[in-house]
Formats: C-alpha cells, sequence, structure tokens
C-alpha cells in the first residue's frame, strides 16, 4: 500500500467513526467478552403473535440493540410452500409484519424480505399472507428466483458444505432476523432456524446429495450470522412435513422462542415439539452436528434461559 | 357505406389488442378471464363443438362475408398490420396502391383444405396444428415475442438488481425447444413475407380456415359487387384489395377470397363499389370461370390428396413407436385421453404460456409427428404440476383440456410415480434425503423406517397424481431415483388420508 493510500483510507475510518460512533459501540455490546444481563434464550407462550414478539423483544433489551439508525435490515421467513397461514407450512405473517414495524421504529432506512422457495415464488409470497404482511408494515419482498441474486460465499469451517450461493440480500445487509416456524420435515426430521438457512442458498440440491445433516450443520457456521433466531411456534405442523396435507397436521401452540444460538433455538424448540409429536433428539441429526462445529450448545441448562407465560 | 372500413378497423383492434397482450403477458397481471376471447375461435370453437359460438361465427359469415378472418383472426389481423407497416418501405409513387388481381391457387388451397379434413377424420391433428391461424398466432407469440420481451425483461432486472432495486424481478425461461421454435419461425417468415409483399395471400391459399370460409362467403347474402354503370375502371379498388381478388377490367370480385375488410370502398371515388344484399344478383357478380375451374381442380387434386394421406398417416403410425421415447409423455391434467388430447389439441401454446410453473412444454415427437407443438409436461429443478393450479385446464381453448375445478384436479392422475431404490442417495450413500417426500403434496412419497434411524422413500401409488415434484427435486444423479410415468388414460386417484388430530393440551415448554 502507498502511504498516500493509507492515510486516505485512515481518513476514510476516522471520518466513518465519526458519523456511525454508536456502530463501534454497538459492536462491544454485543462482543462475547461483554457482561450482560440479558438472557441467551426468551421463550414466551400464550400470546397473539405480536404481543409474544414485543414481550420477548423487551426481554432482550429492546430492538434498538440489534437494530441502528438507517440500517439495512433483512429478515428470512419461511416462505418455502403455496400454503394459506393456517397450515404453518410457512412463517407466521403476523409476526414478520410485527418484526418488520420494529425495525421500522427503530429507524431501519430498508427491511427486506424473501424466501429462496420451493413452489412458485409469487404465489408462496401472495398466499402465506407474508407478502400483503410485510408491504403494510413497510418492509420490501425481494425475489429469490434467480442464481443471479447469489453470490458465492466460503464456510471454512464446513465439512462437507465448504462453499454455497448465498443470497445477496443477507449479503449486503447490516442485519438479519432468521425467522422459521416449527414444523415436521420429511427429510431433515424437522425443519426448525438452520434448516431455514437453506432458503438463503441457491443450490439446495447439494444439500440433499451430499448428507442433507452435515450440509445444514455446515451451512450454521456461516460468517454472517442473524442477530437472532425467532422460531414461530404459534402453530407449528406436526405431520406431513414440510407442506402438511391438511389442518389436521397443525397443532397450535401459541408460542414464540427467540435466541441468538442456532443450536440452542433449536434444540429448545425440539423440546416443546416432542410434547406434541415424540422426536429423539438424536434422528435430528444436524443438531448435534452443528455443536460439533462449535455453532452453539445443546445444554441449555448453561444458558440463561427466560421463560415467559402470558395469560 | 365508407364507415364500413373504420367498423372494421375497430373491430379488429378490440379483438387484436387484448389477445396479443394476453398470449404475450409473463407477469398475469392481465385479467385472467381474458382468455374468453381465444374460445371464439373457428377452429377452438369447432373443436369444442360450442354451437352457439360456431353458430355465431357461421351466421355472421353467412351474412357478412369473411368478417371472422379480417377482425377475430389475430392471424389475420397481424397480417394486414404486417402489410401495412411494408408501405413505410414502399416506394413513393406506389405508396398506397400495390396489389393487382391474380387468379385463385385453386388447386392449392382445396389440396390443403381437403387434406387437413382427412387427415383430422383419419386421426391425425398434424395439419390442423400446424395450419389452424389462432394457433400459429400463439406459437408466434410463445415462441418468438415473449421470450424477447422476458429477455428484455431480465436483462433489465440484472441491471436494477445490480442497484439493489428488486422493483423488476426475473422470469425462467423454460419452454424453448428448438423444433417448435424452428416450425414456429419458418411459418414466422412464411407469412410475414407474404403479407408484406401479397397481403392475404397466406389467408387464401393456404390456410384452411380461411379456404372453408370462401367457399361460405361465395354464397354469403351481403356482398361487395361493382356497379358497372357508374364504374370507370379507374383500378383503385382492385390496387387496394390486399386479397387480390378484385378484377378491375373484368369487373368482378372473387368473393371466396374477399376478407371484408372493405378497403375497396373507402377508395371507390366513383361510390361504384357497392357492399349490399347480393343474392338476387348472384349471376351478374360471380364469374362463370372460376367456380367451373374450382369445381374441376378439387375433382382433379382428390387423387393426389388421397396418396399424400396415406403416406402420411404411415408416417404418423411409425413415429408413434419411434425408439426415441423413453417413457409415456405426461398430459396435462383434464386431457382425459391420449386420443382425445391429440385430436382436440392445436397446440396454441396457450397453456404454455400461462403455466405459471413453465412445466409444459411443446412436444417434439413425444406424441408422434401429429403431436409436434402439443403440450406435455417436462420436470426439472423445482419445475413440476403445482399441486393448487389448474390453470391449464381453464384456459383451453379447444377442450383438449377438459375444464376441471381445483378440488378435482387435486385427484387427477396424470401419471404415476416411480421408486428406483438401488439410485436413491439413501440407500447408495447412506445419508438421509427425503427431498421427494418434501415435495410431495399428497404424501403418496412417503418416508419409512430403513436402518439406524435413516428413513427411505416409499409411493402409495392409489394417491400419486404424478405431479412430479418428487422427481423434479430428485438429487441422484444422472438419473433421478423416482420418475413419473405418464398416464395414457387420466384417472382420479384415492383421496390422501388425513393426519390424527391432536387434541390435547400443551401448556408447557418442555425445557
Amino acid at each position: 500500500m502507498k502511504r498516500r493510500d493509507f492515510f486516505k483510507s485512515a481518513a476514510v475510518v476516522g471520518l466513518a467513526s465519526i458519523f456511525k460512533p454508536e456502530a463501534l459501540v454497538a459492536k462491544s455490546a454485543n462482543g462475547k467478552l461483554a457482561v450482560h444481563s440479558s438472557p441467551d434464550l426468551v421463550a414466551v407462550m400464550g400470546g397473539e403473535p405480536e404481543v409474544m414478539l414485543v414481550r420477548a423483544m423487551k426481554e432482550l433489551g429492546g430492538i434498538g440493540k440489534y437494530v441502528k439508525k438507517g440500517a439495512k435490515v433483512v429478515i428470512k421467513p419461511n416462505i418455502g410452500w403455496d400454503k394459506s397461514q393456517e397450515m404453518a407450512a410457512n412463517t407466521n405473517p403476523e409476526i414478520i409484519g410485527a418484526l418488520v414495524k420494529m425495525c421500522k421504529s427503530a429507524g431501519a432506512s430498508e427491511i427486506l424480505v424473501f424466501d429462496h422457495t420451493c413452489q412458485d415464488w409469487k404465489k408462496c409470497y401472495a398466499n402465506s399472507g407474508i407478502e400483503a404482511a410485510v408491504n403494510a408494515a413497510g418492509g420490501k419482498m425481494v425475489p429469490g428466483n434467480d442464481e443471479s441474486y447469489y453470490q458465492k460465499v466460503s464456510f471454512p469451517t464446513g465439512v462437507n458444505l465448504t462453499e454455497a450461493k448465498i443470497h445477496k440480500a443477507i449479503l449486503d445487509c447490516d442485519v438479519w432476523f432468521n425467522v422459521p416456524v416449527l414444523k415436521h420435515h420429511g427429510g431433515a426430521k424437522n425443519s426448525i432456524a438452520m434448516k431455514n438457512l437453506m432458503g438463503i442458498v441457491w443450490d439446495r440440491k447439494f444439500f440433499h446429495s451430499n448428507n442433507l445433516h452435515q450440509c445444514i450443520a455446515d451451512a450454521a457456521t456461516m460468517a454472517k450470522k442473524p442477530a437472532l433466531n425467532i422460531v414461530d411456534a404459534y402453530r407449528i405442523m406436526k405431520t406431513n412435513g414440510p407442506q402438511g396435507k391438511s389442518e389436521a397436521d397443525v397443532v397450535t401452540l401459541k408460542s414464540l422462542i427467540i435466541s441468538p444460538d442456532f443450536v440452542a433455538v433449536d434444540t429448545a424448540s425440539m423440546k416443546l415439539f416432542s410434547q406434541v409429536q415424540p422426536t429423539e433428539m438424536k434422528d435430528v441429526r444436524y443438531i448435534a452436528m452443528a455443536e460439533k462445529l462449535n455453532v452453539g450448545t445443546q445444554n441449555l441448562d448453561s444458558l440463561n434461559v427466560k421463560r415467559i407465560k402470558i395469560n | 357505406m365508407k364507415s364500413l372500413k373504420k367498423i372494421r378497423i375497430a373491430l379488429a383492434i378490440i379483438f387484436f389488442i387484448p389477445i396479443f397482450l394476453y398470449l404475450i403477458d409473463f407477469t398475469g397481471k392481465l385479467p385472467f378471464h381474458l382468455h374468453g376471447l381465444l374460445h371464439i375461435q373457428w377452429i377452438p370453437a369447432l373443436l369444442t363443438l360450442n354451437l352457439i359460438i360456431i353458430g355465431v361465427l357461421f351466421l355472421l359469415s353467412l351474412f357478412f362475408g369473411r368478417i371472422y378472418c379480417s377482425t377475430i383472426c389475430p392471424l389475420g389481423v397481424f397480417q394486414d398490420v404486417t402489410a401495412r407497416k411494408s408501405r413505410f418501405f414502399a416506394k413513393k409513387n406506389k405508396k398506397k396502391f400495390r396489389y393487382e388481381y391474380v387468379k385463385p391457387q385453386n388447386i392449392l388451397r382445396y389440396s390443403i383444405l381437403a387434406l387437413t379434413v382427412l387427415l383430422f377424420i383419419f386421426g391425425s391433428s398434424f395439419l390442423l396444428v400446424q395450419l389452424d391461424p389462432y394457433s400459429i398466432f400463439g406459437r408466434m407469440i410463445s415462441q418468438i415475442f415473449r421470450p424477447l420481451l422476458i429477455w428484455g425483461n431480465n436483462g433489465l432486472a440484472t441491471i436494477l438488481s445490480g442497484m439493489g432495486n428488486y422493483s423488476v424481478y426475473k422470469v425462467e425461461q423454460n419452454t424453448f425447444v428448438p423444433l417448435a421454435f424452428g416450425i414456429t419461425l419458418f411459418f414466422f417468415l412464411l407469412i410475414g413475407l407474404m403479407a408484406w409483399f401479397r397481403g392475404r395471400l397466406f389467408c387464401n391459399t393456404v390456410c384452411p380456415v380461411g379456404t372453408s370460409l370462401g367457399l361460405l362467403s361465395k354464397i354469403s347474402l351481403f356482398r361487395i359487387s361493382i356497379k358497372e354503370s357508374s364504374c370507370n375502371q379507374c383500378g383503385a379498388c382492385e390496387k387496394s384489395c390486399k386479397s387480390q381478388c378484385i378484377d378491375s377490367h373484368a369487373m368482378t370480385v372473387d368473393q371466396s377470397r374477399c376478407v371484408s375488410c372493405y378497403n375497396c370502398l373507402t377508395v371507390c371515388k366513383k361510390s361504384s363499389m357497392k357492399y349490399e344484399f347480393g343474392y338476387k344478383k348472384q349471376n351478374s357478380t360471380v364469374q362463370e370461370t372460376p367456380s367451373n375451374n374450382g369445381r374441376r381442380t378439387f375433382l382433379l387434386t382428390s387423387g393426389a390428396v388421397v396418396a399424400t394421406l396415406a403416406v402420411a398417416k404411415a408416417n404418423t403410425v411409425t413415429a408413434k413407436n419411434d425408439a426415441t421415447l423413453t417413457r409415456t409423455p405426461i398430459m396435462p391434467p383434464g386431457a382425459g385421453t391420449a386420443d382425445h388430447f391429440n385430436t382436440k389439441c392445436t397446440g396454441c401454446q396457450l397453456c404454455v404460456d400461462k403455466c405459471p410453473m413453465q412445466v409444459l412444454r411443446p412436444a417434439v415427437l413425444q406424441y408422434g409427428i401429429s403431436g409436434i407443438m402439443q403440450p406435455h409436461l417436462d420436470f426439472s429443478t423445482h419445475v413440476f404440476c403445482s399441486y393448487d393450479c389448474n390453470i391449464c385446464s381453464t384456459v383451453c381453448p379447444t377442450s383438449a383440456l377438459k375444464s376441471l375445478p381445483l378440488n378435482e384436479k387435486k385427484l387427477v392422475q396424470i401419471g404415476v410415480a416411480k421408486f428406483r431404490k438401488d439410485k436413491c442417495i439413501v440407500s447408495v450413500d447412506e445419508t438421509d434425503c427425503g427431498a421427494c417426500s418434501e415435495h410431495c403434496p399428497t404424501q403418496a412419497v412417503h418416508m419409512i423406517d430403513y436402518k439406524d434411524g435413516l428413513t427411505i422413500p416409499e409411493v402409495t401409488e392409489s394417491i400419486c397424481i404424478g405431479c412430479g415434484a418428487c422427481e423434479s427435486i430428485c438429487p441422484a444423479k444422472p438419473y433421478a431415483a423416482i420418475y413419473v410415468e405418464g398416464a395414457k388414460t387420466q384417472i382420479l386417484a384415492n383421496k390422501p388420508p388425513e393426519a390424527q388430530k391432536f387434541n390435547k393440551k400443551v401448556d408447557d415448554f418442555g425445557f
């Protein structure tokens, strides 16, 4: 580097820190070394979607902790299927709408929502109710149906999945939220937070042909992790997932589980799910595999877990 | 009298613009019910045996001549547009009047008509598919104009998304098939050139609809004729006649080729062109020789027709056993039986255009030579028949696809999934996959215990509808471990059983 260039970039960095001092402060506040009293995992039960989200966010320290003024936000729900919200195949639109509203109130400059859907994306966006909820709350739906929207990213610690094309919206944003729905899944056993990552990836077939569970765990090692995993368990799909055949597959649990820890949030969700449909945790293999890759912990006792019941 | 041309143009615009826009629309933003405009086309109405539409079109032709050709038929109007465009490039002095009377190509046109009809009666729709004017137009849009528009759209989307603007989204192009494109391009160039230089030559030589309506318009009640007493034989009418059917010297109008465009009425300064109830004057307007010629040539050509017919029929038969067929082709839902579908479908590509999944594609030889252009399902990643969709069966104007209510369509078995365990990821690599079952809307493909906590797919054929979601997503390479075998006769599958309801109350987190 030429001396002149060095001075130039130093000046730029200096200027940036003057104009955006909160960005630097935020980093240290989120850093692992910081001592904080806010919980690692929050579980809420018994309320309407928006009420539960607002309550959980309060426990976590407020949306402002994650979304800074002017930030570009991405929300990644599960919108994989052309199904109405009663089928619980997609994330509850009320949660997405409420989250968009929150980000907006925190001063986000742009809130993008997308999924790489399994069925006709326009119909999925519309019939899930998510498109309407997002538009009403001031967010923007973004397509995910073309390879050109995706960019190659490497997963240095991945075992089978060492690189994948990730949607540019995720790569370009300042902060993103992973908002899956809790449901049964024919292939992966259960679809929760980590499985939802397949919707930010272009080539899903690779996952299926290279040990699905390992690839899901590998995807969770990605560098740009979501600020929070917000698991929608207002309605869950207990059988015939991920699409479901009828409403007989759906159980209303009115629950919400939130954590930045992929493994913890999937573990907690599985424990909730098993009360409806008993499932061996070890059969949901990607959870243990991800723990092995130091993505997070299955040991909920080691975490600060906050349980809230709303009546 | 002179306002007739304006009315004709207005009607043509009223029909043409919505049809054009509806066919080319890839966003689904235009009102869905516009497909009604395609149900009133001649061949679709005939194939559907829609007596009301047939009756109306028949009476229209009987009263006013070939109104269908000049206003309702989109290919006819397309030729008028092309012919008009050619004027901009013509030399100044020739600018307005450039047609001259030519004799009808009777041998050719009656042979083509007879061949088309006879082939159809003998069970091959080959010529009907290739020559129905509405369907040719549908294919021109589907194979040429629409892809161009989508390419433009995608180019724009690439530029905009590069700037972080996602307001224009990309649209996949799955329906390009080289043979279909080649044939369509051939007809596009043929008709385009014919129209450019010779007006309605295609309608009066090749088009079987035009030829048969010509037979009808010979006896139509209102017709164009030349008032001999006031005509000064200036030839303006002849030069303006894009059917080239007015002989201004002999002062005759060949009714069989007149498409009722009324251009001649407008250009005649002497008001000698009449459009009136012409039955009483039949002798003075219909020339003796052409009709005699027509009859003679008709008889003469029959021999040739029968010979060609035999050859064509032989071709069809051999093609159906072609070794290139690897599996029974999969017909769109509502096709019923292969016989019904292959007879009634004219390959207009409307269902192909409107299929939101783009799983429909014009066939090459899957249905034999007769079925080139008829749609079949072709699965690829994320491209399969959507469970909650019955658009193709709803839009089909020819009744090749019977209109299915959505709940019935969800049971129509267009094929059955076949599982090949020896190719499956689970048995080959001994890892979980389940992509097929994940995508199966009826859970006909479901996972059963395999070993060591692994699960492997199993197919319950009685509830499988053959949508191909499983085949489309199967990651086994190079041969999918699960694929759909098409049904020659579409039957109703059983309703998939529902899951057991969970009625207990959960009021604990479980952790």
